[in-house]
């Protein structure tokens, strides 16, 4: 499942949904993306104040049940959840959640580090981050392009 | 009619989120669209002369700029995703 949301979400929740509605998990790994205040180690005195997250309505959703299909596809997974916000956000807020329930460890953890490398490179979002020098639209990293390569 | 749409800084940068355009004649694929914008409208010329990556969507799908597009498509043009 996945959703698309301005609203917070609260992961004990999402545990507990997941836990409920997979058959017999084994395991669950479940992942919170936050707001980070120092987003470049380079500059240190640039805090992040707000934050905010563009998206492409309808392909987003597309995008997003597209990597979960895919990672359903490689690993035996019993439950899987997508969670994304948008809008604006403030240093600390929570982001992205993703929850991957299995029988087993293994494929939950590498499933659950599958759908963020996917979601960070190819689900339609844009992040515009607001600092004391102004506001910025951060641009994309070489280590994430560098991410999904290792599952090729 | 094509739909196009623009986002994040393109968007912010055009001042506006789409525009609708009668297929031209002649315009087969996305490099020949992203070529007739760029006559078109000098804003959309300096946005693709200044930003080496810009990515294309036609009906929600990324291509690349060889790809063909017909009449009632909907295009889009963004940055790399930063999502996450």
């Amino acid at each position: 499942m996945i959703s698309v949301q301005h609203e917070d979400f609260n992961i004990g929740v999402e545990y507990e949904n997941l836990r409920i509605s997979s058959k017999s998990p084994g395991a669950i790994v479940t992942f919170t993306g936050l707001v980070r205040q120092i987003y470049n180690k380079e500059s240190k005195d640039d805090i992040v104040k707000s934050l905010y997250l563009e998206h492409y309505p309808g392909m987003t959703e597309q995008k997003l049940n597209a990597i979960e299909e895919q990672a359903r596809s490689k690993w035996e997974l019993l439950g899987t959840k997508i969670i994304h916000r948008v809008g604006k956000l403030s240093a600390d807020d929570q982001i992205v959640f993703v929850g991957v329930a299995s029988s087993h460890r293994e494929d939950a953890f590498l499933a659950a580090q599958y759908i963020m490398d996917f979601l960070k490179n190819e689900a339609p979002f844009w992040k515009k981050q607001k600092t004391q020098h102004g506001n910025e639209w951060i641009s994309s990293r070489k280590s994430d392009i560098a991410a999904i390569n290792k599952w090729k | 009619m094509l739909k196009i749409h623009y986002f994040a800084h393109l968007r912010e940068q055009l001042g506006r989120e789409c525009d609708d355009l009668v297929l031209p004649d002649g315009i087969v694929n996305v490099a020949e669209l992203i070529e007739f914008l760029q006559h078109k409208d000098p804003t959309i010329n300096e946005i693709f002369e200044s930003t080496p990556k810009i990515l294309v969507a036609i009906n929600q799908v990324v291509v690349s700029r060889d790809s063909e597009i017909t009449q009632n498509d909907e295009i889009a043009f963004f940055p790399p995703m930063t999502g996450g």
